[in-house]
């Protein structure tokens, strides 16, 4: 009878609904908890502290480190080296501000100030460090190279020496620098875009051969489409990935530092890897040496 | 500013990779231009409407989603540009002929674009002389191509020259988007490359690219007004 049908439909859909209330309370049980900490007054650590407000820059189109999910936040094993810092200067996980980095403002957002720290697959090197400052490594990356899946003919860097293959890399990235060198003539074979993914659709539909940037941003693509794409040959430079804050701020880089140093081997790095970019990748890298040049 | 000396280089093949791109723009906006204009402006009402469909399209929508539309829809339809790889024009302009379509992607795209704007300021010239003529031109029994190419034509670009020369103009600043769809080399990449690999300061770097464009926009509208001054528009 209709009333019966109702009564049992109404009584499923409240069991139903205290279900999800019950999970939905958990959300965010999986950041970790803010510590209680005090820092000498005048630094970065102090200020952050007391304001109980951080900005950080990342990435939100790169799959594994920085990508950004319907829920409109990031998520990806930068995003998790961001958190934890935050918890080490006192302030919860929630009140980060993500910020998008792309690779070429990287530099402008720190130098203007729009954002305390920057782990956005960021390579240290020489010309970046003229304008601001490099926390860790934190993971050394390679560059590699992605093929179509069909595709056997390029087997590394050396395949475009004879000019007949494109590569298409984003503009001012190191991995563009890098490959420029193994080109025969770079107006012919190579193509810059803004953000990598103009560079997969490039290479899906036939107008360049081959994509190149580091190993770990096209683990992503090739996981978002395996039938679509591979990797080829050995990862041919060293990437190391910093954390980039302002020029100078010498407290501020050694209490990143000492977090970097602190995680390795507390069991904490193991675990942003795992719980991000380890799905796709299975080997847990080893947290390199911070650098304190 | 040292670096507008020390990479001088990277600024002067850049500035000839837009001019290339400028000039081949300009020539195709020029043609379809006129071809549209002259569609708009004919007594059949079918080409009329052609004519108007294609302004309404490519006048209202911005270069950034057209040239997207070139760069990245066109390699969906299994369409590399291919052929805008004149035989001629190829080896003057070695990056029309080039594998890699991006080149003529973009050239596709500012010359559909400008076209557009290039077909009203025509349409204005048009429109700018007398009715008279036309109806002249009719009464003497000439068809209405001859009546364009020896009547109207001839007198109404005297009236359009000068929007003609301010559509070009903003055309030539429009190739600035080049460098975003793929062209390596051109004077907005270069600049892009400049400030975000290298780490240069913005400020010289961006002089030195706008002094590219004003090499090609200031003789431009010097020449514009030139010939403005020279054949005044006269009833």
């Amino acid at each position: 009878m209709r009333i019966n049908r109702l009564a049992a439909v109404g009584v499923a859909a409240t069991i139903a609904l205290t279900g999800l209330a019950a999970c939905g309370g958990d959300g965010g049980s999986g950041d970790p908890k803010p510590k209680d900490v005090t820092f000498d007054a005048g630094t970065t650590m102090a200020k952050l502290n007391k304001d109980q407000k951080i900005r950080i820059g990342t990435k939100f189109d790169q799959p594994g480190f920085g990508l950004k999910g319907l829920d409109g936040k990031p998520a990806g094993f930068d995003v998790e080296i961001g958190k934890i810092i935050t918890t080490e200067l006192g302030i919860p996980a929630d009140k980060i501000e993500w910020v998008e980095a792309p690779s070429k403002v990287r530099e402008e957002v720190i130098e203007q100030g729009k954002v305390d720290i920057v782990v956005a697959t960021y390579t240290i090197n020489d010309a970046r460090k003229q304008r601001i400052d490099f926390a860790g490594p934190y993971y050394v990356a390679g560059q590699q190279i992605m093929t179509r899946k069909d595709d056997d003919s390029i087997t590394g860097p050396d395949s475009f020496k004879d000019g007949a293959k494109k590569v298409c890399s984003v503009t001012g990235s190191t991995p563009a620098k890098t490959i420029e060198a193994s080109l025969k003539d770079k107006a012919s074979q190579l193509v810059l875009f803004d953000v990598y993914q103009k560079c997969a659709d490039a290479l899906k539909t036939k107008q360049v051969d081959a994509v190149t940037t580091d190993n770990v941003i096209l683990t992503g693509f090739v996981a978002n489409a395996p039938d679509d794409f591979k990797l080829v040959g050995e990862k041919f430079t060293q990437e190391p990935y910093g954390i980039g804050l302002k020029k100078g701020d010498t407290a501020f880089r050694e209490f990143v530092n000492k977090t970097l140093e602190k995680i390795a081997s507390d069991g904490r790095y193991e675990k942003a890897w795992k719980d991000t970019a380890g799905k796709f990748d299975k080997n847990v890298p080893t947290a390199p040496p911070v650098n304190r040049y | 500013m040292n670096v507008l000396v020390d990479r001088f280089d990277v600024f002067a093949s850049g500035f000839w990779l837009t001019l290339q791109i400028c000039l081949l723009s300009a020539a195709g906006a020029l043609i379809i231009g006129t071809l549209m204009a002259v569609l708009r402006i004919s007594p059949v009402p079918p080409l009329r409407a052609i004519g108007t469909a294609y302004v309404t399209v490519f006048r209202n929508i911005p270069l950034t989603v057209v040239a997207f539309f070139t760069a990245f829809g066109l390699p969906e339809l299994g369409s590399n540009a291919s052929f805008l790889k004149i035989p001629v024009l190829d080896s003057l302009f070695t990056r029309l002929g080039m594998d890699l379509p991006y080149f003529r992607f973009f050239v596709l795209a500012l010359s559909l674009y400008t076209g557009a704007f290039v077909c009203e300021a025509l349409r204005a010239g048009v429109n700018a002389v007398a009715a008279g003529q036309a109806e002249a031109a009719r009464a003497l029994g000439l068809t209405f191509t001859q009546n364009l190419r020896h009547v109207i034509l001839p007198q109404a670009w005297k009236a359009a020259v000068v929007p003609l020369g301010s559509v070009i103009i903003a055309m030539i600043k429009n190739s600035a988007l080049a460098g975003f769809f793929g062209i390596v080399g051109d004077l907005s990449q270069a600049a892009d490359e400049l400030t975000s690999q290298e780490g240069l300061a913005l400020i010289p770097v961006f002089i030195g690219i706008s002094v590219g464009y004003l090499v090609m926009t200031v003789p431009l509208g010097i020449l514009l007004d030139r010939i403005e001054s020279r054949r005044p528009v006269t009833r």
